[in-house]
């Protein structure tokens, strides 16, 4: 069974348990490695499901993973509308 | 824990990495990488990718021609996809003076071998089809400058330098490096003690408070610099495209992304890596300007690096008066990236004791002593 974690990039639960076993053991290493989190949902779906995968991996808590930076904006904003032109 | 190492490395970006991995080639492995946070955490995974050879003083043209070669042959040896893309950069003149500058540039390029040229505005909109060339005076093209997928190439480094058996010790911070006379004798850091006699300073925008450990004043200071980046869309962007007079920079990754930055004047010096709101709207502005397809495309998401700059825009390299075998590797001012293989290279065979394969001398701190530096002019943001 192919467990779906990013949709946006394509990332199933294999791809992240071999980027664990390569030794991206963090999230914020995960992201970099995958661009998990970098595609159109911006980690909406896919940052705590991978936190949750890390926790068990690595045999700790999932209040103990560390949650990659957030960056604004928080979804996607057309330049046009950051002009101030409402039109597209 | 007490333990030693050859020569111990501070800072796990590309440079950091980059000068382990050319030690690890060469035989040398005694080594240990200091990083604070996670590797490629920095600005070698917070720049544009940009690989560009179009400067304007000697010594960055003839870094940039020799690290593009380079970079074109790690992909080989680091078996390794490093989206790698020469599509060229355009750079866009908006002044007379700008005109004459360029054209300067160029001469000066073309005598180091490398084949820019200068083109009028409908040549380079030939090249962007979407550009708006209103404004624009003239350009500058190069088509074997393109962009690179930075953490692709860190994590390579990272991931050969381990399989070469050098220690990559990430959340370790230094906290104090200590000497006896002139001599270093270890470094002091938050895991415990490392007794060596050789440093690396790679460390990016914490550079100077790393030389301060042992009193050496470098002239570097940080400045935050801000980026950010679009949804992937199918490809219509060959080139980057600069512009100096406004401080802008993009191009679209091979991934489809556009990723661009846009320098900020009132920045103030210090180590800040929030994005802002000023930002976000003086880069959609100027994008719409420079290509106004950007109306309906969707920014992503932002966020910030630091230049680590120095007075003349080049970097500080090798070894300083004070302190022996107390290596240099910062002050790049924006394009460390770029140059990172050569730097890295040569930075090896110095810390070995070899002849480089290329003189960086001027490049050494001690030019700061005189009043006549020459400065590099083609600096972006």
């Amino acid at each position: 069974m192919t467990i779906m974690i990013c949709r946006c990039e394509d990332l199933t639960e294999e791809d992240i348990l071999e980027a664990i076993s390569e030794g991206y053991t963090e999230i914020e290493k995960i992201k970099r490695h995958l661009r998990l989190g970098m595609g159109p949902c911006q980690g909406k779906t896919c940052i705590l499901l991978v936190e949750r995968i890390l926790a068990r991996e690595l045999g700790k808590g999932s209040e103990d993973m560390d949650e990659p930076t957030a960056r604004p904006p928080s979804r996607q904003v057309p330049f046009g509308l950051l002009v101030g032109d409402g039109d597209d | 824990m007490t333990d030693s190492a050859g020569v111990v490395i501070i800072g796990g970006g590309v440079n950091g990495t980059g000068i382990a991995y050319h030690l690890a080639k060469k035989g040398y492995t005694d080594v240990i990488v200091l990083e604070k946070s996670y590797i490629c955490s920095g600005a070698s995974g917070r720049n544009g990718g940009g690989i560009r050879q179009q400067w304007s003083t000697k010594e960055n043209i003839k870094l940039a021609i020799e690290s593009t070669r380079m970079f074109e042959e790690l992909q080989k040896e680091l078996d390794t996809d490093l989206e790698f893309k020469q599509g060229g950069y355009l750079v866009l003149a908006f002044t007379e003076e700008e005109v004459e500058q360029f054209k300067k540039n160029v001469s000066i390029q073309n005598e180091m071998g490398l084949d820019s040229k200068f083109i009028n505005p409908e040549e380079a909109k030939e090249l962007v089809p979407e550009l708006n060339i209103s404004k624009v005076k003239g350009a500058t093209f190069n088509e074997t400058d393109g962009t690179i997928y930075p953490f692709k190439v860190v994590h390579g480094y990272a991931k050969a330098i381990k399989e070469m058996g050098i220690d990559v010790r990430e959340h370790t911070e230094v906290l104090d490096i200590e000497k006896n006379g002139d001599e270093i004798t270890a470094v002091k850091t938050n895991k415990g003690t490392i007794k060596t006699d050789t440093v690396v300073n790679a460390a990016g925008g914490w550079s100077k408070k790393v030389a301060e450990m042992l009193q050496v004043d470098l002239p570097n200071k940080p400045y935050r610099h801000e980026i950010m980046v679009t949804e992937p869309y199918a490809p219509f962007l060959d080139p980057m495209v600069i512009s100096f007079h406004h401080g802008i920079y993009f191009s679209q990754s091979e991934h489809g992304n556009i990723v661009g930055g846009i320098g900020n004047p009132n920045e103030t010096e210090g180590i800040e890596q929030r994005a802002s709101l000023w930002f976000l709207k003086t880069m959609a502005k100027t994008l719409v300007e420079f290509v106004p397809r950007f109306k309906g495309m969707n920014m992503l998401r932002q966020w910030a690096g630091l230049y680590d700059t120095t007075p003349d825009a080049q970097p500080v390299l090798g070894p300083v008066p004070e302190v022996k075998r107390f290596y240099q590797v910062n002050g790049f001012s924006g394009h460390g990236f770029m140059v990172s293989p050569v730097v890295d290279k040569v930075t090896a065979e110095l810390i070995l004791g070899e002849t480089p394969s290329m003189d960086i001398s001027d490049l050494s701190i001690t030019r700061f002593e005189d009043m006549d530096i020459e400065k590099e002019y083609s600096v972006v943001g």
